[in-house]
């Protein structure tokens, strides 16, 4: 793209056209003191603070103030920030904003990372002349996840922006009038938007803050962050871990602009937080006694030789998969999955190869969008509020036309008369993106593949149904259509359908399919398939012991199959950091590092490696070195480096994934990257030996990462590493789009990860399937609350989630003989979860919570039954 | 050779000066109220602690030695659950004092601070506190803070905004 040039304070930049003075001064690393905007929300000039001077040319000598954020960035302009007149305006302004502003940064949770903070020393604002009373306002109960304190606000209006104009909320408002004017909900309660918790970060002062954050608190220069990769669902968010003293306390968004850009969902960032301790499992045990360590690795090294299977985690790491693969060997390593759900996330990743894999942030540039039988929001809710962007692309189009561009947020707004891009969302049941879509279409679980045939015909020009027709069009007429599937409805044939569709495009398609879980594609392109395969070996007696890593079995696979599996296993060894139901039935049980306490890869929906790193020092061994320990010959493996090019030489296909990150052995100028802070303070309160510290400073063996406040920071920091944004003056997450190269876009040294996808080979055709058995067809439930089986018990998030239920539609209730107030069988198993009869649910199917009574991928039919 | 003389002179004249003696610790030394020695931790003038547990003493302690773990009470009231500070650490430079919003950190002219052990040097918050306000009499730092934590009953603030209010 041609770029332009203005002259900002006498320094010439070339920037990108088409953006506002304010934005493109940011992204060059200008400073202009700003509040209201937002890289991802746009300008609306709500503040006033980003008074500049400007001239329109060299012939222009007077020029006039302007706020930048309002401002176009054209040819030969020149702006002056430090403009007497511009300051003293700023400095009028935050005086203005401050005035009711409470004098309580001290018991502010948002002090020391606070925007309005650092704004006001920008604008030299320390000293306070208004001396009346103050403005007060009643604060509000928002639930078990933000907090809310009304009387710190600006009305910079970001969080109606974000909430209603960004992520689609109904429930948050401004009321009032005059300098009344009040953020809140219409009466007490949580907010009903499972992205809420982004008003924490998108909140510039501390209105809106992390509630369990604050229970736990420590100031953000009293935390050491680590760069690490959300696990609650495929999307694979990139997060900043905080920590202090060995607690996790904190988690926030990381800006990779291909993936999550500024915002994540409340299930990864409150999922991994307050998990109860007793819930831990934290010594080794054999046949439910603790054991010593040596105990358990020598009765797991004799179970092992005895042969096993190893069964890998869809949760767990490329390194701990590998691990389990260099253990037991290739043909005796399967999926902690049924082959259903294996088979269909290598075809997603087949097809993703053979039609190119696209990030996330693709998605919120396509002009068209069909989602077939996902509940998006319920099992990647990322990707969801990607979706929610996606619609309004339309609105931009218009408002272009209209020559009014899409930054300027309000006026793009009213010139894009609202309309939407066409989106259709074919799902069983009524979805939270229906207000979004032009077609919600209700299918059955079976029908959806059918329509998405319908659709593919429709495309080559074939007789097909009028709905079909119609998204047909609107996929054809699309310069980017998105095709957006899953394994959310478990139904393999869908990916079949889009596989059709995307070739009647020709091309222009842009498949986003999701798996079910964190590295569920990494675990495909290990080569691993399904659970089948293990308990057909046990029961050939070849295997008498199993291994399983991080997987409670129930949640992912027919308890039938689970239970065939544990009974023709002599041994079962399980590794795992928390107490599951499988972990009950382990002969020997081995402790291993939570997915934030340890260095891994795992490789999200599109096919990008992206590594995590271990969030503190002193947790349990991550499971790959625990594996390793029990191989024989102990393989030679010292950091996660030598795992990693181990891997890559026995499974080429993932060779790019050493590259997700630098290796261990990276130094800086001033070596290793820290995650402290500079100012991390309080270090010598508890140290009683008067100056000799008498044990080794805690390392990082498995990454370029130091657990102190020592070594290299800031701009140098590879991207992959970075513990903070490190923006001089800035210390909230305001601070991101300076390491950006444009609103929404990369960040200056490229967003982390690596895609793996280049070259794979998957299947022809999704795995066969049809239902077995006699009974109603399950139909798996999603809550954008819920993720695996440990971020289910996080304290705060649990209160979060809809009460776990098996559904009914009222004729099958009524044929069952079965009504809300009874307790329930499955399969003939007593449930401790109760019922509800909705119409939405279609005849002869039953609803069922995922991981909660029954897998996401039972393939047969359910009996549903009443206790006697 | 002019340094060494002058050295010896100045050394030499003591041999005539008047000699004294400090009497110390029968008699203890009249500090004045500002000298820094002892921390203690004060209380508002209705008698709660006045530490809000913001760390600002603990961010400006040049070494380290004082950790504060921040509490909330119901009404929403921040309070230390752990306030402590090293004395084996600490240069009573008095930045504490000066960084702390509230007034409840002071430094005071106690400076018989010695202990046989280490770990006597360590501090928690029940070694700190002190039953009365110390050097700021009269100040009550969420009279003035403006949070909506307890009732205040000082002017400061308007009472809460009726949302229905319509008036310009």
């Amino acid at each position: 793209m041609t770029r332009i040039r203005i002259e900002v304070d006498g320094k010439t930049l070339e920037v990108a056209p088409g953006q506002d003075l304010l934005s493109a001064c940011t992204h060059e690393g200008v400073q202009i003191p700003h509040f209201c905007w937002h890289d991802a929300l746009g300008s609306v000039g709500a503040c006033r603070l980003c008074a500049v001077r400007l001239h329109d040319g060299p012939e222009d000598t007077e020029g006039r103030i302007e706020m930048a954020c309002m401002t176009p960035v054209t040819e030969g302009q020149r702006v002056s920030i430090a403009d007497p007149e511009a300051a003293e305006m700023r400095a009028h302004v935050i005086e203005w904003l401050m005035r009711n502003h409470p004098h309580d940064c001290a018991v502010c949770e948002e002090g020391g990372a606070c925007h309005l903070q650092d704004m006001t020393v920008a604008s030299g604002h320390h000293k306070r002349r208004y001396d009346g009373p103050k403005r007060t306002y009643r604060n509000q109960d928002l639930g078990p996840l933000l907090t809310h304190e009304m009387n710190r606000c600006i009305a910079c209006y970001r969080c109606t922006r974000f909430y209603r104009g960004y992520a689609g909320g109904r429930d948050l408002d401004v009321m009032g009038a005059h300098d009344r004017v009040y953020f809140g909900r219409y009466q007490d309660g949580p907010l009903d938007s499972p992205f809420a918790g982004n008003l924490a970060e998108v909140c510039p002062t501390g209105v809106f803050n992390d509630k369990g954050w604050s229970r736990d608190y420590a100031r953000k220069w009293d935390m050491a962050a680590t760069p690490s990769i959300c696990t609650q669902c495929s999307v694979g968010c990139n997060i900043f871990a905080a920590e202090r003293g060995g607690r996790l306390r904190r988690l926030q968004n990381r800006y990779n602009g291909a993936v999550n850009g500024d915002f994540l969902c409340d299930r990864g960032r409150f999922g991994g937080l307050h998990l109860p301790e007793d819930s831990r499992l934290r010594a080794p045990h054999i046949a439910g006694r603790e054991v010593t360590e040596h105990d358990a690795l020598e009765a797991a090294r004799s179970a092992l030789s005895a042969g096993a299977v190893a069964i890998a985690s869809p949760r767990a790491t490329l390194e701990t998969v590998f691990a389990l693969r260099h253990l037991v060997g290739e043909a005796r390593l399967f999926a902690a999955v049924p082959q259903l759900e294996a088979g269909s996330v290598a075809r997603m990743a087949g097809l993703l190869a053979q039609h190119g894999a696209q990030p996330l942030h693709a998605l919120e540039h396509c002009d068209a969008a069909l989602v077939l039988g996902e509940d998006l929001t319920g099992t990647a809710p990322r990707a969801a509020l990607a979706l929610r962007q996606t619609a309004r692309n339309a609105a931009h189009a218009l408002a272009g036309e209209k020559g009014v561009p899409c930054w300027l947020d309000n006026a793009a707004r009213v010139a894009g008369e609202g309309r939407r891009s066409p989106i259709a969302l074919v799902t069983a049941l009524p979805d939270a993106l229906d207000d979004i879509a032009t077609w919600p279409l209700r299918r059955t679980p079976d029908e959806i593949a059918g329509f998405g045939h319908a659709i593919a015909a429709a495309l080559r020009g074939e007789d097909a149904a009028p709905e079909a027709q119609a998204v047909a069009a609107a996929l054809a007429q699309a310069k980017a259509p998105a095709l957006i599937a899953g394994f959310g409805a478990a139904r393999p044939e869908i990916l079949d359908a889009i596989d059709a569709i995307a070739c009647a495009l020709a091309g222009r398609a842009r498949l986003f399919l999701f798996p079910p879980e964190v590295n569920s594609m990494g675990l495909a392109l290990s080569g691993v398939t399904g659970l089948e395969g293990a308990v057909e070996t046990l029961e050939s007696g070849t295997a008498r012991t199993v291994i399983i890593a991080e997987a409670d079995l129930v949640e992912r696979a027919d308890p039938a199959l689970v239970e065939r599996l544990l009974r023709a296993a002599e041994t079962v060894i399980v590794l795992d950091s928390h107490n599951t139901r499988l972990s009950a039935r382990a002969t020997i049980l081995l402790p291993v590092a939570d997915w934030v306490e340890a260095a891994g890869t795992v490789v999200n929906h599109e096919g990008r490696a992206q590594r995590r790193f271990a969030a503190y020092a002193g947790a349990p061994q991550p499971a790959w070195r625990v594996i390793a320990a029990l191989a024989q010959p102990t393989p030679g493996w010292q950091n996660l480096d030598d795992v990693l090019a181990a891997m890559a030489q026995a499974l080429p296909q993932l060779a790019p994934a050493r590259e997700a990150a630098p290796d261990a052995a990276m130094r800086l100028p001033l070596g290793a990257v820290a995650r402290a802070g500079w100012r991390q303070a309080g270090r010598t309160a508890h140290d009683q030996t008067g100056g000799v510290i008498r044990h080794a400073p805690q390392t990082d063996g498995d990454s370029a990462l130091t657990f102190s406040m020592e070594g290299g920071r800031g701009g140098d920091v590879p991207p992959a590493l970075r513990t903070d944004y490190a923006v001089a003056g800035l210390h909230s997450a305001s601070a991101a789009p300076f390491v950006t190269v444009a609103n929404g876009g990369t960040l200056k040294a490229g967003d982390p990860g690596i895609n793996v996808l280049a070259g794979f080979a998957g299947p022809n055709a999704a795995p066969a399937f049809a239902l077995t058995g006699e009974g109603l067809i399950p139909l798996a439930l999603h809550d954008p609350f819920v993720g695996d089986e440990a971020g289910r018990r996080a304290e705060f998030l649990e209160q979060r989630c809809v009460e776990a239920q098996i559904v009914l539609h009222p004729d099958d209730a009524r044929h069952l003989h079965l009504n809300e107030n009874m307790a329930l069988t499955l399969d003939g198993q007593a449930v401790d979860i109760g019922l509800r009869i909705d119409p939405a649910i279609p005849p002869g199917h039953v609803g069922l919570p995922t991981g909660r009574v029954a897998p996401r991928n039972l393939g047969r039919h359910v009996q549903i039954g009443r206790q006697e | 050779m002019k340094g060494i003389f002058d050295s010896l002179w100045r050394v030499g004249r003591k041999l005539t000066a008047p000699k004294y003696t400090e009497a110390y610790p029968e008699v203890k030394p009249q500090l004045p109220a500002r000298y820094r020695a002892r921390i203690v931790l004060t209380r508002d003038p209705d008698g709660q602690e006045r530490c809000v547990a913001c760390n600002l003493c603990s961010v400006a302690c040049p070494v380290d030695c004082i950790d504060v773990v921040k509490a909330e009470t119901e009404s929403g009231r921040w309070y230390p659950e752990t306030f402590r500070i090293n004395f084996a650490r600490c240069i009573f430079c008095g930045y504490c004092e000066e960084a702390c919003p509230t007034q409840a950190i002071q430094l005071t002219p106690d400076f018989e601070t010695a202990d046989y052990t280490r770990e006597g040097l360590i501090h928690d918050k029940e070694d700190l506190l002190i039953a009365g306000q110390g050097k700021q009499a009269g100040y009550s730092y969420w009279a003035v803070a403006g949070k909506a934590a307890e009732a205040d009953e000082t002017g400061a603030r308007k009472p809460p905004v009726n949302l229905k209010d319509l008036t310009p």
